[in-house]
């Protein structure tokens, strides 16, 4: 089996290191799936689900995000990321309340607007 | 001379002092290691971004068209200078080393003839710029309630910062924090941020480019980057600068707590010698008053 490794960097500090198979991230334009020897890339995040497939599946949910591929290493940056297990449905419920009445105010930019939609619909998918 | 009563009272005093002192370098201490570890642990994501930014640069297609945060306006006639400092003294040099720093930037801006702003964070460093400086400053902010500054903080005065810039209140802003070398050594530091690359760094950067594929395009994604790279710079700033903080206070609080021992110990001694002074004193006296008789 081929692994790459996987880093997610918070600004307060690193959050997780470890090999994986494949990675599934939500980047701006959609999902893409990154496996070994991907091509070098670089991309930013929508909110989403990290999901990393590995000998222990984890799954981390985001806001926003930098993600770089290089030379078999995956880098992460975000300042958002929490473990989806972390997350507690009270607080989920809190979150997309607020979440819905900030798509409601009136002047937002396309892509707000683009970001918010997406954010409540992973938080509403997680809650499920 | 100093009658006996009133150095038993002073040595007193000075050793409440002491203890005091000594307390307050335990606490520093304390704090330090955590502040230190805080530092150590949000270097990496400043750093990764800041090559991520590097790569970026290299790759970009049309140089002219790059977003103004990483080459500027083109122009140099207004500085912005945000200054950090700490809430509380009692912490040595801390603060004024920043702010000497800070100042010797400002009068060479002024003297260029150029335009100057401040922004300060923290009270102290606005207390000592206020003096002289006071009607340049622009925006305050302080987060003295906060125990400790996380993100959002440097996320909100990131904000405020790329906010000014939109609206073309200034062409250059640069940042002044202590950097955190080790306990005893911090290093008062300026750092421009905007724009994000020095013109002439760019002639180095051809050799080793790696082809990256861009998700959007690479103008897209710099400009969802610089801004976060504004405050994750301030972040780190912050991060450093509290560190420094508590290195600067554990060594004065050190080197007053020394000093207070050094005191007790002179006015020991002084207080041993007029109470002997005063014992042979007395005795000449029984001793000449006997002989008389």
């Amino acid at each position: 089996m081929s692994n790459f490794t996987v880093e997610i960097i918070s600004p307060a500090k690193s959050i997780l290191k470890i090999e994986a198979r494949e990675v599934i991230l939500p980047s701006f334009e959609g999902e893409i799936g990154i496996l070994k020897d991907h091509i070098p890339i670089i991309t930013f995040l929508r909110p989403g689900i990290i999901k990393i497939l590995s000998d222990a599946n984890q799954e981390f949910f985001v806001e926003d995000g930098t993600v770089e591929f290089l030379n078999n290493n995956l880098l992460v940056l975000t300042s958002t990321a929490q473990k989806l297990s972390d997350l507690k449905k009270e607080n989920l419920n809190s979150i997309i309340t607020e979440t819905e009445k900030a798509i409601n105010k009136d002047p937002l930019k396309d892509k707000e607007k683009y970001l918010l939609t997406y954010k409540l619909e992973t938080l509403k998918n997680i809650i499920q | 001379m100093p009658s006996l009563d009133d150095l038993k009272k002073r040595i007193k005093s000075v050793k409440s002092t002491q203890k005091i002192t000594k307390a307050m370098k335990m606490v520093a201490a304390a704090k330090l290691r955590k502040a230190q570890e805080n530092a150590e642990k949000g270097r990496p994501y400043s750093q990764k971004m800041q090559n991520i930014i590097l790569n970026l640069t290299k790759s970009i297609s049309d140089p002219e068209n790059a977003p103004k945060l990483l080459v500027g306006t083109g122009k140099d006639k207004t500085y912005l200078c945000v200054v950090l400092t700490a809430d509380r003294g009692l912490c040595g040099g801390f603060n004024s080393n920043i702010c000497k720093l800070a100042k010797l930037n400002f009068k060479k801006i002024l003297g260029e003839g150029k335009n100057l702003k401040i922004i300060t964070v923290g009270s102290k460093g606005l207390d000592q710029i206020k003096r002289d400086y006071g009607k340049y400053i622009v925006k305050k902010f302080s987060f003295k309630e906060k125990k400790q500054i996380s993100f959002s903080e440097a996320d909100l005065i990131g904000k405020e910062i790329i906010n000014l810039f939109d609206n073309e209140e200034f062409d250059i802003c640069q940042l002044f924090y202590n950097n955190f070398k080790n306990v005893i050594t911090q290093i008062p530091q300026a750092q421009q941020i905007i724009p994000a690359i020095k013109k002439d760094s760019s002639d180095k950067q051809e050799k080793n480019s790696t082809y990256y594929e861009f998700e959007p395009e690479e103008d897209e994604i710099l400009e969802d980057l610089l801004p976060k790279n504004i405050s994750t710079q301030l972040f780190k700033a912050f991060l450093e600068n509290a560190a420094s903080e508590q290195g600067s206070r554990m060594t004065a609080m050190d080197n007053a707590t020394r000093n207070a021992g050094d005191l007790v110990d002179k006015l020991t001694i002084n207080y041993n010698r007029s109470r002997q002074a005063s014992i042979t004193k007395e005795l000449i006296e029984i001793i000449s008053g006997a002989e008389s008789l």
